[in-house]
């Protein structure tokens, strides 16, 4: 098991430096020079040299990239060509607020979806299983904006019930972190619910029909015996994994989530960042969220190894 | 796998290949699912080549008379904040939308597929270069990729397109890589290499007709999520610009008037939720009638 896990773990390496140097050209890549936008309205040239020299703009490509790396290896993944705060204090102002929405989405998806992909397999065919594909396929065919939109428009516009926008952190005041989290968790969520019940789905029908469910069917225990201890115990296996893995289609949806609701968040710095052309932000923001991607990985690797007594004596 | 001629290989080849099409045809007629999806598909795709003549206005005429009109019999789904009629921007932004979904995820495969096929077949440092390259390139959540590109591009439609197709690249590399893998050790493919056969003749005729049908499915899937990325890249406004109508545009303005135009918000929403179901079911039923196993 832990030459695996020591294989996996040689391979995220060079993924990593591969993910810099495509961070790095792409931001190269950017339209416009930043430098102008901080040189102010005269753009005196003297000034623009000054700032050239001081973000390293006057040194080679290659030099460059090689800079940024010692400063990634010492933790410091760039400053804002702004504002001049440093990347990873802007991630840890925004993070807490992402991984507030996430883990509440996370919660919904599961919620949802594991017990609608149980429930469908178990009732193969019948109109239980329709209705519970038509939910999921219509999880996956609408754009998590525009329910985002929808619910405003009804929840808060027309009924009042809950805010149209804005965050409360779950430590200062949990009810109303509540009121705020709810909505966008729900649109967020949705998405993620209607993937996780497919392959609920399949792998319950998968397990359903082993010999070992057999035996214990024949061995007269009940159904929901048979189907919660017996088959979900071994479904759950790649849904656990999955559910590691889903967190980049979380970041992915949280960045249009919080456009809508106005959410302080981690995708919102990423839209910001890009809009106002800051290098800095999108490199150190797009390398951090490769870089726990990877991890993800890695621990959806290592969970499905720990959980499967199969690969655990390979 | 018959005959040990070139000649040989290719005609038990086609043979297989046109009985399992003739199956996969008939396998796909008899779901109703999937032809409700390509009917769905095909309405769309209709509606966006006749757009000019079906359309009742001109889509960016303003009329400042009838701003933020409801739906009524002369503007059957409403007017927008400058008095443009919504039904007629809906027809004309499936274009945009459908155009983007195809031009994105044939731009994905043109670029994908032949690199997959050079890792799967070539293997060795290669194709462990093109794996790793692959696998930074899935480390960054597709929506973001496609977000860094279309800003390193520029805001445009076609920017927007080939910033969507680039992040889907990856996806197309590791699934040809994949299916290379399998066919690559079959005998009609071993038999090629025997009687000499290039390289470049075995990946176009004996490894690409049979690799073919996955690619399909996922294109077919890929299309749905190149026209929610669209969409969404034009909600940002990183995609169509105005005045140009688009799905995602149009849902990016109606959020700004939620309150005193609702129905702006609500049409072009259902029109994105058709055409991605549309493509959904039709990818899903090409999947069922092209998987070997269900045959």
């Amino acid at each position: 098991m832990w030459s695996l896990i020591l294989r996996r773990l040689l391979v995220a390496i060079p993924t990593i430096f591969l993910v810099m140097v495509f961070v790095f050209i792409l931001q190269r890549m950017l339209p416009g020079d930043p430098l102008l936008v901080m040189a102010g309205e005269e753009r005196d040239p003297a000034v623009l040299e000054e700032l050239r020299k001081l973000y390293g703009f006057d040194r080679s490509v290659p030099v460059q990239f090689l800079y940024w790396l010692r400063e990634i290896a010492s933790g410091n993944f760039g400053s804002s060509l702004r504002t001049g705060a440093p990347v990873t204090e802007l991630i840890g102002q925004t993070l807490p607020v992402t991984i507030q929405l996430a883990v509440a989405s996370l919660i919904i998806a599961l919620l949802i979806g594991i017990p609608t992909g149980v429930l469908a397999a178990v009732k193969k065919g019948t109109w239980l299983d329709y209705v519970a594909n038509a939910i999921s396929l219509s999880g996956l065919s609408i754009p998590n904006f525009w329910l985002g939109i929808i619910l405003i428009l009804f929840v808060s516009v027309n009924l009042r019930w809950l805010p149209a926008s804005g965050f409360v952190s779950v430590f200062d005041d949990p009810a109303e972190a509540f009121r705020t989290t709810i909505m966008p968790a729900f649109v967020l969520g949705s998405g993620l619910a209607a993937t996780l019940m497919r392959h609920t789905r399949s792998a319950m029908l998968e397990v359903l029909r082993l010999d070992y469910v057999r035996t214990a069917r024949a061995k007269g225990l009940l159904e929901p015996a048979v189907v919660l201890k017996h088959a979900l115990r071994n479904a759950l296996v790649p849904i656990v994994t999955l559910s590691t893995l889903l967190f980049g289609q979380l970041l992915a949806g949280a960045v249009l989530t919080e456009q809508v609701f106005t959410i302080p968040g981690f995708g919102k710095l990423i839209v910001d960042a890009v809009f106002n052309r800051d290098y800095g932000v999108v490199q150190g923001v797009v390398l951090c969220t490769a870089i726990a991607f990877i991890l993800m990985n890695l621990v959806a690797d290592v969970l499905y190894i720990v959980i499967n007594p199969r690969l655990r004596t390979a | 796998m018959t005959a040990a001629s070139p000649a040989g290989v290719t005609t038990a080849g086609a043979e297989a290949l046109a009985q399992r099409r003739n199956r996969a045809l008939a396998k796909f007629m008899s779901n109703p699912t999937a032809l409700f999806g390509a009917v769905l598909v095909l309405t769309f795709v209709v509606l966006a080549v006749f757009a000019h003549w079906v359309a009742p206005y001109d889509p960016n005429k303003t009329n400042f008379l009838m701003l933020r009109k409801a739906p009524s019999a002369m503007h059957w789904l409403g007017t927008d904040e400058i008095g443009r009629d919504i039904l007629s921007r809906l027809i004309h932004g499936g274009i945009a939308s459908l155009y983007a979904g195809v031009v994105s995820v044939f731009i994905a495969l043109f670029v994908g597929m032949p690199i997959g096929l050079v890792a799967g077949w070539f293997g060795g440092w290669l194709d462990a270069l093109i794996s790793r390259a692959t696998d930074a390139l899935l480390a960054v959540p597709f929506l973001i990729l496609a977000i860094a590109f279309a800003a390193a591009l520029g805001p445009s439609l076609t920017n927007a397109m080939i910033a969507i197709g680039l992040s889907q690249v990856p996806i197309f590399v590791r699934l040809t890589r994949g299916q290379v893998l399998a066919v690559k050790t079959e005998d009609f493919v071993e038999g090629a290499r025997a009687v000499g056969v290039p390289n470049r003749l075995i990946l176009l005729r004996h490894i690409t007709p049979n690799i073919f049908a996955p690619l399909v499915v996922q294109a077919t899937l890929t299309v749905a999520t190149a026209i929610i990325a669209e969409a969404s890249l034009s909600f940002l406004g990183l995609g169509q610009q105005p005045p140009a109508p688009s799905w995602g545009s149009m849902l990016n303005t109606a959020k700004n008037y939620m309150d005193s135009a609702p129905w702006m918000s609500i049409s072009p929403g259902i029109a994105i939720v058709l055409v991605v179901l549309g493509f959904n079911l039709l990818g899903d039923g090409l999947r069922d009638a092209l998987d070997p196993r269900e045959q």
